[in-house]
């Protein structure tokens, strides 16, 4: 009870900012597989595997992540299904992110121009040849800069997490918080390491988007 | 001659038989027949909206069309359940504007299609790809991407493209419309030697000069119409009088 920040507190803050970099890196790698997925649903052939794609991406963009992390952390419980909350916020993350990395990446493969589409076919291509070898590699070029700039909106919405009781780092400043009553210090520190993990990366992505010319797509923030 | 001279080779290689197609209300082609025979160049002329790139796009099926048949290289190109890829494997496509990968090499431009469709091995397709350069005049690019070209040895690099595929019949759409008179001249140039090397070719252009010399036959599109076909000398002594308006402009 009370007394001053110490070591102990900042290590303990270190411990919530590494959760929050390992959680962000959960989001990503899952919301990048599904996203991907995602992405090429959007452009299936089948009318209704584009569809029900379609649905599921409106679906989570017009349901705010925290509703989601409700959702799975107490939700499915009333199912049968116990999670932890390292999963809940993963598999949260996961589900939030590949749909709108998915439309990132759909928009990417999109840009490409319809002649190269075309151009391969005329090769005789199989479709996946075409995908992989044709359109992709000129895909991925143009998708980089928006979704390292959604890598932000992922650390970012990771505090989220707090609400399921997975201490990442907001949750550890909450913590802390509630020993020391001194949440200027302590949410100004918060912020400070949010900001610290979040400006390199917009740095890095302004810079591939200049580099990548003009055409950039702007991203629905959280 | 009463029966073909080579039973495994049906002529002609491509056929169109009262083909019918329309984009929504507007009917783009009108009961269009021609054929190309083995060795053939034919040269499909018309004004802007005259159904002539549709039809040549119909023979590689990047349109389907209404009615009527179409026969390529052996391939029933109207039914729907052709083998596409084996078509593709037959004819080769160039577009006006070269669609060349730009995240690859010209070498690898050229080496890609031979690779994953034929399965032809890497040594080969190198090999394939220096001897089809070498033919369009390019085998000092064979390591520049496509950006590093000027628009005309672009175009060549992409017929050079085509031709690693080894195709019964090119076709080309309009493949120097996006170049000046200067750049013209030398895709023009590559052309010409492959017609005179025998390649089966069914060509739009506005060229009319070009159209004259290379041209075993003509077909004058009008209103998704053939108009009026024959040998180049129609170029230059024309029956309808819409055709010789065409080339009284056009020249």
């Amino acid at each position: 009870m009370g007394g001053s920040l110490n070591a102990n507190h900042l290590m303990f803050l270190g411990h919530g900012a590494l959760w929050t970099i390992g959680l962000s890196l959960i989001g990503l790698l899952g919301g990048g597989i599904a996203g991907f997925v995602i992405a090429l649903c959007r452009i299936s052939p089948s009318l209704i595997v584009r569809l029900l794609s379609a649905g599921y991406v409106q679906l989570i963009q017009g349901t705010p992540l925290l509703v989601i992390m409700f959702l799975t952390y107490f939700g499915l419980p009333t199912l049968g299904v116990t999670v932890s909350p390292l999963t809940a916020a993963g598999a949260s993350l996961t589900i939030y992110v590949g749909a709108y990395l998915g439309e990132i990446w759909r928009g990417s493969i999109e840009s490409v121009p319809k002649p190269q589409w075309e151009a391969a076919e005329g090769l005789a291509l199989s479709r996946s040849q075409r995908m992989t070898k044709v359109i992709l590699p000129q895909a991925i070029r143009i998708a980089t800069p928006p979704t390292v700039g959604f890598m932000v909106q992922i650390i970012k919405n990771t505090s989220l997490a707090s609400v399921v009781g997975f201490v990442e780092l907001a949750r550890s400043g909450q913590i802390i918080n509630n020993s020391l009553f001194e949440p200027f210090l302590i949410y100004t520190i918060i912020a400070a390491i949010y900001f610290a993990l979040c400006y390199p990366i917009s740095r890095i992505s302004r810079r591939l988007e200049r580099r990548s010319g003009p055409a950039s797509l702007s991203l629905g923030t959280a | 001659m009463h029966k073909t001279l080579n039973s495994t080779t049906p002529s002609p290689v491509v056929s169109l038989k009262n083909v019918h197609k329309s984009f929504g209300t507007l009917k783009v082609l009108d009961g269009v027949s021609f054929e190309v025979d083995r060795g053939e160049v034919l040269v499909l002329i018309g004004r802007s909206g005259s159904g002539k790139s549709t039809a040549l796009r119909c023979i590689d099926r990047f349109e389907t069309i209404d009615s009527g048949e179409i026969v390529v290289c052996g391939h029933r190109v109207s039914d729907p359940k052709l083998d596409l890829r084996a078509l593709r494997q037959d004819v080769g496509i160039v577009f006006q504007s070269y669609n060349l990968f730009p995240h690859l090499t010209i070498e690898e431009n050229i080496t890609l299609a031979p690779c994953s469709v034929k399965g032809m091995s890497r040594t080969h397709a190198k090999e394939e790809a220096r001897r089809v350069l070498a033919q369009v005049g390019l085998e000092d690019k064979l390591h520049q991407y496509p950006e590093q070209l000027s628009g005309g040895q672009q175009q060549r690099a992409a017929i050079a493209r085509s031709l690693a595929m080894q195709p019964k019949v090119m076709l080309f759409d309009e493949v120097t419309s996006a170049l000046d008179p200067e750049l013209t001249g030398e895709v023009l140039k590559v052309i010409e030697a492959l017609a005179a090397d025998g390649m089966t070719m069914v060509m739009v252009t506005h060229e009319m000069g070009f159209a004259r010399g290379i041209a075993d036959r003509v077909v004058f599109m009008h209103r998704g119409k053939v108009h009026e076909t024959g040998l180049a000398t129609i170029l230059t002594s024309p029956a309808t009088p819409e055709l010789a308006q065409f080339v009284g402009t056009g020249l």
